[in-house]
């Protein structure tokens, strides 16, 4: 009990900045990638060959897009957008330095969840709406998106982990947060107790991840 | 009064393949209140033909003409408005599984940015009206198939079309069903004058609901006329073989 009560004064707080820090920057860089995804992944359904606009050229440029994006390892990718990132941040460290990294590594793989929720859809469902005179508009936002929401929300905590240890990878350019702790303290100055601590933490913050997004996508879905 | 005049589709060929004449110089003059069968083999075109008429898929060539107006060319808003005015109901229901029951019925009245209340009491009338008023609140995955089906008919009906589309709407329910959804089809065309145009298969539905039929084959119009003459003299023998499936 002394031990741990000698741990928490000395580096509670130290912890404390560092959970605060992965979870803003993982919600923000998650919340971006998403701005970005949904747009691209719809984009990706609509100019399918099947899709309500097919558009080869436009499907294959996205595509190829998408592809790259998800081939460049996030480390590499880190590195290389560190020019980008000074540009449009005015750092390219810490929490904010972090974030068009994050963004851009996780955008490409939300697009793909997001066209693969879409394709689960059952097109009877679009060709329904259509019949009832549905813009393609209406059928994106009221049939695509809503018919596919648990499915969506699945998504979403993948997502979300995925970017929870993409944040402890940008410890490495010092971005700050747990990831970033475990490396100073833990690799660096070879105190394992630290180590452990902010692994402890961020398997609590997986598990509380992954459990409410599980019971917020079986509540909401109204399939048998 | 529906016609479709000289009316073709084809699709573009697949990758190496050739181009597929779906529909063949096809020629039907259906009546107001009428209640009109589109008979034939699977693949034969019939799902092809219903599209066609709310303009879900484009003719290669030919006119649909809806009481006077040609409707063919439309585009953009005019096109989503005339499909509104055409109720369609499917093989698989088709209903919107994440939507209740009464948010089901009110979709097409959602579309249109109708009043919220005044839908909803639109909706539950129709619900009413199929005999599932106290399923509103439900889920389609809560229903049986007849019922489900009973729901996406309020739902056609919700904008008071003048049409209905109805591709193999039993197909997928057993007998005593289909008869039940037949009968409601029938006091639909009775009371509300819709016309009715259905699709099927078999041809014991065609007898049972049908006033005229047309026999397609292949994207071709085999035969069509008054269903108890076709019935009694079939002139080709894709009729003959099909009626013989009945027996
Ligand atoms: N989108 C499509 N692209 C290419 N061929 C199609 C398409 N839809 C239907 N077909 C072809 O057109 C023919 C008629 O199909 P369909 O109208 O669905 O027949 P039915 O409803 O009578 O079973 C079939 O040979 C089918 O393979
Ligand atoms: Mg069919």
């Amino acid at each position: 009990m002394d031990f741990l009560q000698a741990f928490f004064d000395q580096y509670g707080l130290l912890l404390a900045q560092g959970t605060w820090d992965t979870i803003i920057m993982t919600v923000v860089a998650t919340l971006g990638a998403y701005v970005i995804g949904i747009p691209l992944g719809v984009a990706l359904v609509l100019t399918n060959p099947d899709g309500l606009h097919p558009h080869r050229v436009i499907n294959a440029v996205l595509g190829w897009i998408v592809n790259m994006g998800r081939s460049i390892p996030f480390v590499i990718l880190l590195v290389v957008m560190i020019p980008v990132t000074r540009f449009m941040m005015g750092t390219a460290l810490g929490v904010a330095g972090a974030m068009p990294p994050l963004i851009v590594a996780a955008a490409p793989f939300v697009a793909r969840m997001v066209e693969q929720s879409i394709a689960e859809v059952d097109s009877g469902l679009v060709e329904a709406a259509q019949s009832f005179g549905a813009s393609t508009w209406q059928i994106v936002t009221k049939v695509f998106l809503f018919e596919s929401l648990p499915s969506l929300i699945r998504g979403f905590a993948i997502t979300f982990i995925t970017l929870f240890g993409y944040t402890a990878m940008a410890g490495v350019v010092g971005a700050g947060g747990l990831g970033d702790i475990a490396i100073r303290y833990g690799y660096q100055r070879y105190q394992t107790d630290v180590m452990i601590a902010t692994l402890i933490i961020l398997v609590i913050l997986i598990q509380v991840v992954q459990s409410s997004c599980d019971f917020a996508a079986r509540k909401i879905d109204k399939r048998k | 009064m529906i016609q479709i005049e000289n009316l073709f589709k084809t699709y573009d060929a697949k990758q190496g393949g050739e181009p597929h004449a779906a529909l063949k110089d096809i020629n039907i003059t259906i009546e107001d209140g009428e209640i009109f069968g589109i008979i034939g083999q699977s693949g034969a075109g019939k799902s092809t033909l219903v599209r066609c008429i709310n303009l879900l898929e484009r003719p290669t060539s030919g006119r649909i003409v809806i009481d006077g107006r040609d409707v063919t060319d439309l585009k953009g808003k005019d096109l989503l408005e005339y499909r509104s005015q055409v109720g369609m109901i499917f093989q698989n229901f088709s209903l919107f599984q994440q939507r209740t029951v009464l948010q089901n019925v009110m979709f097409p009245l959602e579309l249109k940015k109708e009043d919220k209340s005044k839908a909803r009491t639109r909706a539950m009338e129709l619900l009413e009206m199929v005999g599932l008023g106290e399923k509103a609140s439900k889920y389609p995955s809560q229903l049986s198939g007849g019922q489900q089906q009973r729901v996406a008919i309020a739902r056609a009906l919700v904008n008071n079309p003048s049409i209905m589309l109805c591709d193999e709407a039993t197909s997928a329910l057993d007998t005593l069903t289909t008869h039940s959804i037949l009968s409601l089809l029938k006091s639909i065309n009775q009371e509300m004058g819709v016309t009715l145009v259905i699709i099927t298969h078999s041809l014991t539905v065609a007898e049972l609901i049908c006033d005229k039929i047309m026999v397609l084959d292949q994207g071709v119009t085999v035969e069509q006329g008054k269903t108890e003459d076709i019935f009694a003299h079939p002139e080709s023998d894709v009729t003959r073989q099909l009626l013989e499936k009945r027996l």
